[in-house]
């Protein structure tokens, strides 16, 4: 089969090559026009209007942004043969779903109009034209300077971008539209990476540092007022902080030292039962009432203390057995809780948490500031926004440091590390404890946003989530992990509708992230150093079998 | 004065099997000492002890007066012995210069460790023509330097190459060697391991033969090297 397209492939190239102009506007036309006319023959209930013909309702609108590409068969970009490819990929992905969802749910191919054929015929086009263009220029890895408005404006652009991705992402309701946008989503970046614009913002940002991150800043404070008393967003929001400042807890254990861990969702819960406990909740087995500040700070403490005494006997070992020994941990920390009825009220768990008050400030109230009114969970949002803060402050300032060095050695080489003269274990229980700390702290503020806290919300399949989120964000990076972690939180909502395999599609889109985008959705430097180099790197060097390293770490 | 180095009966195994039946030999300031034998004597085990990485069943390892036979690895460091070791484990992805600066970890003197680098830089050009690049796209040849060059950035007063001209072209092991001996005339201390026995000999000021994780032979380099076993054994002479 795959011979067969190959040589189809092969015939057809050539071809094409005198006539790629017309073919490809041919292609672009076809699906221009499969966008605006019927993708089903009848209604049944089937999102975004796709049996009225004039206008590009539901995913139709996808198809039609990605049609856009068809440019670069006339601008002579780098890159420019790959990133059509992938644009005419992306409108076949986007309407081979939709048909096959059509079709599923219409009972049949007969459900599926003229449209989606015509759209179909135009990726192929398209995909044909793309290929008959000859190899690609390199795209440049620096870039000339622009003038700095320019620049900026480049750098607000996409950060709006980004912001009306989260956004729309979060308004559709309709699992089949989400999977539809994912899809054109992935296919888009797709397009805007192999034409170099990625690494074009990669490049200003760097240069603009200071002030992408206080605009960030500023954005992200301004939000709540922008919000006319809703507090829809902002609970969205604050339930993405929490994962948040988790996940980079945990990159810094697993990007930056390298250790997997598979139960780190238990310190997180050690910090939840502990901001519960302390937090005067009303069905619970100690009442007590301390100031937040005191038991954001205990629940952190006591999290990293667990981090130390788990760690302790488990970072003598090495990669695959860490992992394993830390799952163990994992369940027998979500198994002892369900246990201690004396202190965890077992399976009922702890209810009633209070919202949080500090000095008579009620974070549950709807607030007055400057006129705007600020419903509970802006104060949420603002204690998560600092959460989060706090947390990207350590992580960079341990990335840059010496400490960041040593766990950098430790990831590459442990041994080489230790005649560096690097502790490696002290450095790897440092990490440990560090990302204990942030995901007690992170803890102790959900207690409140939850309400109440029970064992069955810290099963392993939290911790693989949690793992997936900073694997999906990238690696070693904070904007990963907060992308990964807003990922983390959209997609179980959004793919609702298929119930039964949603975890199977988690697990696909894993599968194809690993296979075309190792390092992430925003990958560090150096790992995209180490993925993207074939050869030399690698396999120049192989390890000696580390044999007895007994007195290595002790 | 008493050596520098001083190795007493040093016993090593690892679990049942002994690789390492009771050595002695002593290294002295500015003397290059090299351990000279087959595959398996028990060369490279040996120094893997004494940089930490295993610990001996008995025997005493003495540096500078103490024993330090039970120290960890990242200690020795701080001791003033380097490793450049078997393999040389160089941190293939990360740049040149993050692998030399690594090797001056244990040291707060950001002045004295710039100094350092340019002197590794003036032994080895290549590497600072490639300063930036990832370390393990360099040739093996490159990477020993670099291994070499990682280990005196932590300004040793014992350096221990283990089998420097490993699996390198007869031209990048001449150079390799021609850098001890430059090394050497520097005043530093070496004990060195080494297959390529000629050219280990000619350097060395002591050698020592192992066979099968026992000393069977020592004198000056260049007694072993006029004698007529080593000269059978590791130099194929009939």
């Amino acid at each position: 089969m795959s011979t067969f397209l190959a040589r189809l492939r092969d015939r057809v190239t050539p071809v094409v090559g005198p006539v790629r102009l017309p073919v490809g506007a041919a292609g672009a036309v076809l699906v221009v026009a499969g966008s605006l006319t019927p993708w089903a023959t009848f209604f049944f209930g089937y999102p975004g209007k796709v049996t009225l013909a004039g206008f590009p309702g539901g995913a139709r609108l996808y198809p039609l942004l990605l049609a856009a590409s068809a440019v670069l068969l006339i601008v002579d970009a780098p890159g420019r043969r790959r990133a059509g490819l992938a644009a005419a990929t992306g409108v076949g992905v986007v309407v081979g779903w939709n048909v096959l969802a059509i079709a599923k749910e219409g009972g049949g191919f007969g459900a599926v109009a003229y449209g989606a054929w015509l759209a179909l015929l135009g990726a192929a086009a398209l995909g044909v034209a793309f290929r008959s263009l000859p190899a690609d220029r390199p795209v440049p890895t620096r870039f000339d300077r622009l003038p700095a408005p320019v620049e900026l404006a480049g750098i607000a652009v996409s950060m709006a971008l980004l912001l009306v991705v989260v956004v729309v992402s979060l308004r559709i309701e309709e699992s089949s539209r989400f999977v539809s946008f994912a899809a054109f989503v992935a296919f888009a970046s797709a397009v805007l990476q192999r034409v170099g614009f990625f690494a074009w913002l990669q490049s200003v940002i760097e240069r603009h540092h200071r002030i992408t991150i206080a605009a960030a800043a500023v954005t992200a404070i301004a939000f709540p007022f922008t919000q006319q008393g809703s507090s829809y967003w902002l609970r969205v929001f604050a339930s993405i902080g929490v994962f948040a400042a988790a996940a980079i807890g945990l990159n810094i254990v697993v990007g930056l030292a390298g250790l997997l861990d598979l139960g780190y969702i238990a310190f997180f819960g050690v910090g939840v039962y502990v901001g519960a406990l302390m937090g005067s909740a009303s069905r619970t087995t100690y009442q007590g009432e301390w100031p937040f500040f005191v038991v954001l700070i205990v629940a952190a403490a006591v999290a990293a203390v667990f981090g130390v005494v788990i760690g302790a006997p488990t970072l003598r070992l090495r990669g695959d057995y860490l992992a394993i020994v830390t799952l163990g941990f994992g369940e027998i920390f979500r198994i002892a809780a369900n246990n201690l009825d004396w202190l965890t009220r077992g399976p009922n768990g702890i209810a009633g948490v209070p919202d949080l008050a500090v000095g008579g400030f009620n974070f549950g109230d709807t607030h007055e500031v400057f006129g705007f009114s600020l419903p509970g969970f802006a104060n949420y949002y603002f204690v998560e926004l600092l959460l989060v803060a706090a947390a990207i402050v350590i992580f960079t300032r341990l990335n840059d440091s010496r400490v960041g060095r040593a766990w950098v050695a430790i990831r590459e080489d442990e041994t080489a590390a230790a005649a560096m003269g690097i502790n490696t274990f002290r450095m790897k229980l440092l990490a440990f404890a560090i990302g204990a700390f942030l995901a007690g702290a992170a803890g102790s503020v959900n207690a409140h946003v939850a309400a109440s806290v029970a064992p069955d919300s810290f099963t392993f399949l939290e911790s693989i989530l949690l793992l997936a989120a900073v694997v999906l964000g990238g690696m070693g990076t904070v904007p990963g992990a907060l992308l990964g972690s807003a990922a983390l939180f959209i997609l179980p909502e959004k793919l609702r509708a298929f119930q039964d395999i949603r975890l199977l599609m988690f697990g696909v889109a894993l599968v194809l992230m690993m296979r075309f985008r190792p390092e992430g959705i925003v990958p560090s430097r150096r790992r995209q150093r180490e993925l993207h180099q074939e050869g030399g790197a690698a396999g120049a060097m192989s390890a000696p079998p580390s044999a007895p390293v007994a007195g290595g770490a002790a | 004065m008493g050596a520098m180095l001083q190795v007493e009966d040093l016993r090593v195994a690892y679990g049942q099997i002994e690789a390492v039946k009771g050595v002695s030999f002593s290294v002295s300031a500015g003397q290059v000492v090299t351990l000279i034998g087959g595959n398996g004597a028990g060369k490279t085990t040996t120094l893997r002890t004494l940089s930490g990485l295993l610990r001996p069943v008995s025997g005493r390892v003495v540096f500078e007066g103490e024993d330090i036979s039970s120290v960890p690895a990242h200690e020795i460091v701080r001791r003033g012995i380097a490793h450049s070791p078997e393999g040389r484990r160089i941190f293939p992805r990360l740049s040149v210069r993050e692998n030399l600066e690594l090797g001056a970890f244990i040291r707060r003197d950001p002045d004295g460790v710039k100094a350092d680098l340019e002197r590794v830089y003036e032994l080895f050009g290549v590497l600072r023509e490639r300063a930036g690049q990832a370390a393990g796209t360099l040739s093996g040849g490159e990477q020993q330097m670099l291994a070499m060059g990682r280990a005196l950035m932590s300004r040793p007063r014992l350096l221990m190459l283990d089998e420097p001209s490993m699996g390198l072209s007869p031209i990048m092991m001449q150079r390799i060697l021609a850098t001890v001996s430059e090394l050497k005339d520097q005043g530093t201390t070496i004990l060195l391991v080494e297959q390529n026995a000629q050219a280990a000999l000619s350097l060395a000021d002591e050698a020592y033969v192992i066979e099968t994780g026992r000393i069977v032979l020592s004198g000056t380099g260049r007694d072993l090297l006029a004698n007529d076993e080593v000269r059978k054994a590791y130099l194929g002479e009939d």
